[in-house]
């Protein structure tokens, strides 16, 4: 019993963080330390959490009859989204679009969102893994309307709801198919079962199988915003406050990838070095989604003059990058998807403080308010620079080697599709080079328009920038560490 | 004629069918939530008739949990609506479009 609380250690922190904050907001009342000491209780929490995560056992059994997981994967990512809590938390304390009298309610929603995404990554049966989705989602719906008064905002929620209700609707679905044709809701048991069933079964019940599969595939490719379940993200994306969409672009977003793993690699046993599983091509179908998400979010994101919308389209076309390497599917893919999700997560969010910065100073989101930034406020706009060109992928910056390890994986795959998905990838990346470039000559090469504002920026968030430029710099040179963090997520020994 | 497992999938299936007709072609939010509720329940039927005939209680807890899923992401969903409502004046979904290309 003992056992099983402590395998879940992170996540009951969490949970008493949540409740911790409930109180304290109501506590803490109007008085002008607000903020801060509502974050305050928020790290701590979140280090009481991460303190728990550091006691988890490496490589564990599975807790509670096999419902959740304790292997490398969960581990990992469910470590990496206490630290995407933090600067979710810290990013609201700084904004001026989260008012500070409901940064309270702000925090609760975003630390249950993450308790969501932890459960997510470790859940081993469908139940746990639909339970864990909605606990993800229904917060992150609510914050994408956060600004109650405001047009966009709410018009963002609706369009979140509204798809993720569908898409959740359509994976209960899925799942009570699958359920009916394995006779269990254990992930690790329906794989299997499925495989069996295909193999000796019927026509129909092949169809059966992929039909189930694929709609249960529709609530991940939602998740991670997959073309074509994406239509939402862009929206949303801009609707939402800053702080809330710099959240929602990594965190429930690594969260998906890393449950369509479990689903499909762990649980079907998909990958090119075996057969199709459950009679299905996953890693064609896969690949075929992967190149069709990049190509659309990047193709679509030239275009943009609005840098949040930008943004969401670049996120878009990062999942496609990822998904290249959940179709392939060995131990090396995984490791790489790991590697370059701590390393998404730093640029990304870079990206998004640096959005927030300038909005709170020129109320502007569009790639105007960024023009001459480079003399008006330096570290700003090189900080910026370094996490675009880090997003592009180019040397020596971290995104490069997160890039290297993806291709090199699905390259080692060695079959004629994937050297196609390769090339459309690496085609891809240049395409991105040529919007993230516009952005970064608007910064340095454009001339400040007359009157513009100088963008001082406040201590907190300079000292943030440095916090997530530093290691976007250092692990472009230094990445060692990090590979053996994400072999151990992957199972691969060392 | 004995009503037996397939009968119980083809109504499911119905429901689906009927609910993602509704998410489709309806253009006020209300109804598409409705239709959301559809496709759920349809699952939801799925569940118990093949817990029911495999004698595998899973699929009635997972029922269980469903109803509450749908009740909370119902809350969630007409919260969001009224917001809208509260904004805009209306909840056709097709003229909320300050946010596009």
């Amino acid at each position: 019993m003992l056992s099983n609380l402590l395998a879940i250690g992170p996540e009951l922190a969490l949970t008493a963080t949540v409740l911790l904050v409930l109180i304290a907001d109501l506590l803490i009342g109007d008085r002008p330390a607000r903020r801060a000491s509502l974050a305050t209780v928020a790290f701590a929490g979140l280090a009481a959490a991460a303190a728990a995560f550091a006691l988890l056992p490496d490589g564990g059994p599975s807790a509670f009859d096999g419902m959740v997981s304790g292997d490398g994967l969960g581990r990992f990512f469910r470590g990496l989204f206490l630290v995407a809590a933090f600067f979710g938390v810290a990013f609201g304390a700084l904004s001026d679009e989260i008012p500070a009298r409901r940064f309270g309610e702000y925090t609760i929603l975003l630390l249950s969102t993450t308790l969501g995404m932890c459960f997510l990554v470790s859940a081993q049966n469908l139940l746990m893994i639909l339970l864990a989705l909605e606990l993800t989602s229904l917060p992150s719906y609510i914050l994408a309307g956060f600004r109650r008064g405001d047009r966009r905002s709410s018009e963002a929620a609706l369009k979140y709801v509204l798809y993720g209700a569908a898409a959740s609707g359509l994976m209960l679905y899925g799942f009570s198919l699958l359920y009916g044709m394995a006779g269990t809701l254990d992930l690790a048991k329906v794989g299997p079962a499925l495989n069996a069933s295909a193999a000796g079964g019927s026509v129909a019940i092949r169809a059966g199988i992929a039909v189930a599969a694929l709609l249960s595939l529709v609530g991940f490719g939602y998740k991670i915003a997959a073309v074509p379940f994406h239509q939402w993200a862009p929206d949303v994306y801009e609707g939402a406050p800053t702080p809330v969409t710099a959240f929602l672009s990594v965190g429930p977003k690594a969260a998906g990838v890393a449950a369509l793993i479990r689903f499909v690699v762990v649980g079907f046993g998909a990958s090119v070095a075996t057969p199709p599983a459950g009679g299905l091509p996953w890693p064609m179908l896969l690949g075929i989604l992967a190149m069709a998400t990049m190509t659309l979010g990047n193709l679509a994101a030239i275009p943009q003059d609005n840098v949040k919308r930008l943004l969401a389209y670049s996120s878009i076309a990062h999942a496609g990058y990822l998904l290249m390497g959940v179709a392939v599917g060995t131990p090396e893919a995984i490791q790489a998807i790991a590697l370059y999700m701590p390393i998404y997560l730093l640029m990304n969010l870079g990206a998004f403080l640096a959005v927030l910065a300038v909005r709170a100073k020129t109320g502007s989101e569009t790639i105007a308010a960024y023009r001459g930034l480079g003399t008006r406020s330096p570290f700003l706009a090189v900080c910026l620079a370094i996490f675009l060109f880090s997003l592009t992928g180019v040397p020596p910056f971290a995104g490069f080697i997160g890039k290297f390890y993806l291709f090199a994986a699905v390259l080692k795959a060695g079959t004629p599709f994937f050297y196609i998905v390769a090339l459309v990838g690496v085609l891809n990346s240049v395409v991105s080079l040529f919007y993230y470039a516009r952005l970064v000559k608007a910064l340095f090469l454009e001339a400040s328009p007359t009157g513009a504002p100088v963008v001082a920026v406040p201590f907190a968030t300079t000292f943030l920038l440095a916090v997530l430029a530093i290691p976007t710099l250092l692990m472009g040179i230094w990445w060692s560490p990090l590979a053996s963090l994400a072999a151990k997520a992957a199972g691969i020994a060392e | 004629m004995t009503i037996g497992l397939p009968q119980y999938l083809v109504v499911s299936g119905v429901l689906l069918a009927l609910g993602l007709f509704t998410i489709v072609t309806r253009k006020n939010a209300v109804a598409i939530l409705m239709g959301v509720e559809l496709v759920l329940n349809a699952g939801l039927l799925n569940l118990v008739a093949f817990s029911r005939f495999s004698g595998n209680l899973d699929g009635q807890v997972f029922a269980l949990f469903g109803i509450v899923l749908a009740a909370a992401e119902a809350v969630v969903a007409l919260a969001i609506v009224l917001q809208v409502f509260r904004a805009q004046r209306s909840v056709d979904a097709s003229k909320a479009s300050d946010l596009k290309e």
